[in-house]
């Protein structure tokens, strides 16, 4: 990837939870780019440690259990894990915004719509006059499609999908480079989900802005992100562009080709599903080498010790001891695209 | 042919609200056979948690018939119906807000079998929890453990287990798998296949998931604002589905695929309209791409258009 481009850089990122004298390792050792403009899809299941990447981004870890243990955030070339709180304030909702799961959760059911967006406009937009206020509000609102005149209603007199269009007005309103979307649609109905993936592709054109699109659901990344990482007890097993990792002639992480068997799909007629055997490992006790060698199918006495590395050819890269570099090469007609 | 094990005759559940009557569940007909499974979909707000609910009589229906083996419980004493909680069951939506947050994993699965006295020692019970918590993929370690230590897929597993302690016949599934990660759910949606095949359980899978509700089901029914719209067997309907909602539906489902980025197509605009005093005609027409003058006139009833197809739109049954 080309490293010029990129907004945000994470190298090497270590974060561990600790609790009562339990340690657990929610991300070991990530490292992630997202470039200029693009939107990076992080994929995983619960406790993959997606989330605590995203937090750790805007330094929201829990105060007194999330620590860092090492590694780099770099946001526009500065480590956002250096700054402090008081510069973070400045960049949280301002040149990063956050747009969270749960839109029934994440706004204050005592203040009105106005309200809420009109208090990251007069943190962030001081140059905003107070009469041009209104006019703002509304004009975001009619961004995610919600009628101006309803403005002053209360989230609980919005449907679902509307509350959730209201949260990314909020995110949206300072135009921040970054924009984190910790599954957006997780909580929709498909036909408002539609509507909500729709409208973000669109706000992504106007803005500019990148994206990390944290998500289980990879239709959802499909239909939304240029590039793709794939995240399995925190660390990262295999990333690589859209094509890379959705392209079934392409090799892939044993985890990816179980992810993909375990989605129903309504194209295919099997009536069983081929889902990973097992569990996730508890993060606590993380296995040694590779995370994945209790329930993957192809493990062998090599899997089971040692730091695995990852091989990568191009954009694509799998953190496997199945594959040497030149495997990786696929069908050739969009790796000569990468190639220019 | 299996006898029906569940019949609803023109089921209706109303609410009333300070605006009018909320009709969540509006005259629904329709029977499940002994060991099948009916998928019901819709967006939320379409009446399908509270069909279930009504099923289950956790609601007081407003009108209608359930037969339950050929007896109509509406009509049950209280006795009786604690009788037939034990052969219906239900495994709920939300795995934050149905499982006692003071009670542990173990207290929560052997509530039922102590209030029913399956088991009369003590160890016999905790077996039989055990048994049930490695069923539905819970190792021993949890037994001990509160809901809030639990992320929701393990909570959603608990209430599984909590279902199964006391072998029913019935289970209505509300959004059992909506909570769970893609592998564990297609574990979950096997699991309950399985244990369909070897208990002869017979489900009413309540879900939005179009994908999940095709792997599980016998037959399909489409609600839209507190009626059914479709209702097919599950092949048939993903087919040819027939009713305008229902092909919406089916084709906002994001496709983990290349190049089948389908949502630049037309979506569904609008949203639900709201189901108190619901206007008369197609409930679906203010957002219906094809609706006429007549969808609003005339009232739509389900007709079968097709072999065990049927489908409710004022359009298809005129031509």
């Amino acid at each position: 990837m080309n490293n010029q481009g990129s907004l945000l850089e994470i190298k090497n990122l270590t974060v561990q939870y600790v609790t009562d004298g339990e340690c657990v390792h929610a991300v070991n050792n990530i490292s992630l780019t997202i470039p200029q403009g693009k939107t990076l899809g992080l994929v995983g299941e619960t406790g993959a440690g997606k989330t605590t990447t995203a937090l750790s981004i805007l330094k929201l870890l829990p105060k007194f259990t999330g620590r860092v243990i090492g590694g780099k955030i770099l946001f526009g070339g500065e480590d956002l894990l250096e700054k402090s709180e008081e510069q973070m304030g400045k960049i949280r909702g301002g040149r990063i915004s956050m747009i969270f799961q749960d839109p029934m959760t994440s706004l204050n059911p005592v203040l009105t719509v106005h309200n809420q967006i009109a208090e990251v406009l007069k943190l962030h937009s001081t140059h905003l006059k107070r009469e041009s206020l209104d006019g703002e509000i509304g004009r975001l609102l009619e961004m995610v499609g919600i009628p101006s005149s309803r403005m002053f209603e209360y989230p609980h007199q919005f449907s679902g999908g509307m509350k959730q269009r209201v949260v990314i007005a909020i995110a949206i309103a300072c135009s921040p480079e970054l924009l984190i979307a910790d599954e957006p649609t997780t909580a929709l109905d498909v036909t408002i989900q539609a509507q909500v993936l729709k409208m973000m592709r669109k706000l992504r054109q106007e803005l500019g802005s990148s994206m990390l699109m944290i998500t289980h659901d990879l239709g959802v990344v499909a239909n939304i992100c240029d590039y793709v990482a794939i995240m399995y007890a925190g660390e990262i097993v295999e990333y690589g562009t859209l094509e890379d990792i959705f392209d079934p002639d392409c090799k892939h992480h044993p985890y990816t080709v179980g992810l993909f068997r375990s989605i129903p799909n309504i194209h295919v007629n099997s009536r069983r599903l081929q889902p990973i055997d097992g569990l996730m490992p508890e993060p606590t006790a993380l296995p040694d080498g590779c995370k994945f060698h209790p329930r993957c199918p192809h493990c062998t006495d090599a899997c089971r010790s040692g730091e695995i590395q990852t091989v990568s050819y191009g954009t694509h890269g799998i953190k496997c001891i199945l594959y040497r570099s030149e495997e990786l090469v696929g069908n050739t007609f969009h790796r000569t695209e990468d190639a220019l | 042919m299996s006898q029906p094990l569940l019949e609803c005759r023109s089921l209706k559940k109303y609410f009333d609200t300070p605006r009018g009557k909320l009709h969540a569940v509006d005259d629904i007909s329709f029977t499940i056979e002994a060991g099948k499974t009916l998928g019901v979909v819709g967006e939320s707000g379409c009446g399908k948690s509270t069909l279930g609910r009504t099923i289950l009589r956790l609601l007081p229906a407003t009108s209608g018939e359930i037969l339950f083996e050929g007896k109509n419980i509406l009509t049950y004493t209280k006795k009786e119906s604690l009788e037939l909680r034990r052969k219906m069951q239900i495994v709920f939506q939300d795995p934050y807000s149905s499982l006692d947050p003071r009670k542990t994993v173990f207290q929560t699965i052997s509530e039922p079998l102590q209030v029913h006295h399956v088991y009369q020692s003590r160890a016999e019970i905790q077996q039989r929890t055990l048994e049930l918590m490695l069923t539905v993929g819970l190792t021993e370690r949890y037994s001990s453990i509160y809901p809030h230590e639990m992320d929701g897929g393990r909570r959603q597993r608990v209430g599984i287990a909590r279902a199964l302690s006391l072998n029913p016949k019935f289970i209505v599934c509300d959004e059992p798998v909506s909570a769970l990660d893609v592998s564990i759910q297609a574990q979950v949606l096997n699991l309950m296949m399985d244990i369909q095949e070897q208990m002869g359980l017979t489900y009413l899978f309540i879900t939005h998931n179009l994908s999940v509700v095709k792997h599980i089901s016998d037959e399909i029914a489409v609600m839209y604002l507190g009626q059914m719209i479709e209702l097919a067997p599950a092949e048939e309907l993903f087919l040819h589905p027939a009713h305008p909602y229902t092909k919406a539906l089916l084709q906002a489902i994001p496709i983990p695929a290349l190049g089948q980025n389908n949502l630049e197509k037309e979506s569904l605009s609008g949203e639900l309209t709201s189901p108190i005093n619901p206007k008369p005609g197609c409930r679906f027409a203010p957002r219906c791409r094809y609706a006429t003058e007549r969808c609003s006139a005339t009232e739509c009833h389900l007709t079968e258009i097709a072999p065990n197809h049927l489908c409710a739109c004022p359009l298809i049954q005129m031509s």
